[in-house]
């Protein structure tokens, strides 16, 4: 069954530009699910308009199977909703705010206030439950917004940028959290400007860019069409001359930091022989940039053209 | 059920929060109505004598209780939706399956919840200063909720379209303040010339005064029967009213 299908979805803003130019995109139920894009691509217009605060031009949108016009309130019920921004009252404490989120949601206040207990404790907050919202860090915030979304239990959660400034530690953490959810049966929408998250999470991928759907694939497939992958070796002592290795490109960087960039679908056997054979001891590789990173700035700009 | 709930919700979450700041929405009110018996009613009222057969005093409580009644529903309403959209979390309830009149039902309740809540402090009050007599409990009780809901209903559309916390209070300071004092709280609108009593009849809250002040004391400038009837008129096209603007999203959807 399809979590989200999205047929010739439209948005222009009045007296804007078409921020949407007909979107279709299906997700499957129970996937983990990357939208990308930069800047204005459309992804939080269309997350906007599925989670009903945006008002589309055209379209239609159905959250499993039910049609965001026909039936707006058995398709909201299927959603949790993480925004980009924090849209909570900073003055209610924090178990209010989720146990309201229950009740508007039709749970009785006895169930919304067990389910908030559930939720907070999940994430870390149930020691905080008391505090008004604006006196939590901005980690906790994010948390927060999520355990708002999941107290009722959604089977679709779309996060809109859900890590933005957090710090790694918190990051990591809600990755884990996020990865277990998706786990236990809910499908789960991701927009994100770290790439790498998506890369490290989702299953699947759709790239916005200027109001369409640019890509839209398996993320092992979309990363199999990279041209090369660029590493950074940390070698053991300094070389004056970098050794000629056939099919691949060496670079220095520093005394000791040398770049190669490998062609797709080549093995790195014959660089480490390579490498070895000039008497060069690698201490430590990395890639140079993520590579969905890598895949998403080819596509933007090779669709940018020369003039960029 | 699902709706009941999430209109219950709303309606809590609104009681809790006008409850948390008694201080800023319950007490100023009593204290405001206690000056004005102090000084219209006391003070200056013994200078002025009967008016409509009834002590001065007497004759401000009705009009003073529903003033009070008037700017607390509205100031809830507004202030509290206008914040919600300010500080966004009206998106709380834009995401969850909430019909729109659910959401304005319980907007409109919170209103009433603290107009009820003024009314009675306010009436408390009056009651050091006036012998309080109910002429009819019917009227009374009918014209002070419908009073409540029709002024929540305006605050409503008024923070719609609110664009900064200027616009929240231009209309109470432009247009309901004038038209409650010259509602007829203080005065009989028999005292003013002929040309000016047709032009107060213009004015809407002169018939809830009117109204309310039948239902306390038995005396009315205007036919009761006409002024509920105007009332309702009113709750219906503003409550049909601020429906299509929420169901459109006018100032909380892009």
């Amino acid at each position: 069954m399809l979590a989200l299908k999205i047929r010739n979805l439209e948005k222009t803003y009045r007296n804007g530009p078409h921020a949407l130019r007909g979107i279709d995109l299906d997700v499957e139920e129970g996937d983990f699910f990357a939208l990308l894009g930069p800047n204005g691509a459309g992804k939080s217009t269309t997350i906007g308009i599925v989670c009903s605060l945006v008002n589309k031009t055209a379209g239609t949108v159905e959250v499993f199977g039910h049609d965001l016009d026909l039936a707006p309130q058995e398709a909201k019920a299927c959603i949790g909703y993480v925004p980009q921004e924090f849209n909570f009252n900073p003055f209610e404490p924090v178990a209010e705010i989720v146990i309201n989120q229950g009740g508007y949601y039709g749970l009785p206040r006895s169930e919304a206030r067990d389910r908030a207990e559930h939720c907070l404790r999940q994430l870390e907050l149930w020691d905080k439950r008391e505090e008004q919202a604006r006196s939590l860090s901005g980690g906790m915030k994010r948390r927060l917004m999520i355990a708002r979304a999941l107290v009722h239990r959604p089977r679709l959660l779309i996060l809109d940028e859900p890590t933005a400034g957090v710090d790694i530690e918190i990051r990591l953490s809600m990755w884990e959290f996020l990865r277990r959810i998706n786990a236990d049966g809910t499908t789960v929408i991701l927009t994100t400007h770290y790439l790498e998250e998506a890369e490290h999470l989702c299953r699947n991928i759709a790239i916005i860019n200027h109001g369409r759907i640019a890509e839209r694939a398996r993320m092992h497939e979309m990363l199999r069409r990279l041209h090369r992958q660029d590493l950074i070796l940390d070698i053991a002592e300094p070389v004056e001359r970098l050794p000629r290795i056939e099919g691949y490109e060496l670079q220095r960087l520093e005394r000791c930091l040398i770049e190669a960039k490998v062609a797709s679908g080549q093995d790195l056997n014959g660089l480490f022989v390579g490498l070895a054979e000039a008497g060069i001891r690698v201490l430590s590789m990395r890639n140079k940039q993520n590579r969905l990173e890598q895949l998403f700035l080819d596509m933007v700009n090779s669709r940018r053209g020369p003039q960029g | 059920m699902r709706y009941w709930v999430a209109f219950q919700t709303l309606v809590i979450k609104e009681v809790l929060r006008f409850s948390r700041i008694w201080v800023q929405t319950v007490l100023p009110p009593a204290i405001t109505t206690a000056l004005y018996f102090i000084i219209f009613g006391t003070l200056i009222g013994e200078q002025i004598g009967e008016m409509d057969g009834y002590r001065y005093v007497d004759f401000i409580v009705p009009g003073l209780i529903l003033m009070a009644v008037i700017s607390n529903s509205y100031a809830n309403v507004v202030s509290s939706f206008y914040q919600a959209k300010f500080q966004r979390n009206v998106e709380e309830m834009l995401v969850a399956p909430i019909p729109a009149w659910v959401m304005l039902l319980g907007y409109v309740v919170g209103g009433v919840a603290r107009g009820v809540v003024v009314g009675i402090l306010v009436t408390l009050v009056s009651m050091f200063f006036s012998d309080l007599t109910v002429h009819s409990y019917g009227i009374t009780l009918g014209v002070f909720v419908l009073t409540s809901v029709l002024f929540s209903l305006a605050g409503f559309i008024n923070a719609v379209y609110a664009n900064s916390f200027d616009d929240i209070s231009i209309i109470p300071t432009f247009v309901l303040t004038p038209l409650t004092y010259l509602g007829g709280v203080f005065y009989s609108i028999k005292l003013l010339p002929e040309f000016w009593q047709q032009v107060s009849l213009a004015n809407p809250v002169l018939y809830m005064v009117n109204a309310f002040r039948y239902g306390l004391l038995g005396v009315s400038d205007i036919q009761v029967g006409v002024a509920i009837h105007i009332i309702l008129g009113f709750i219906v096209v503003l409550f049909l009213f601020a429906l299509v603007l929420l169901k459109r999203g006018v100032g909380i959807k892009s």
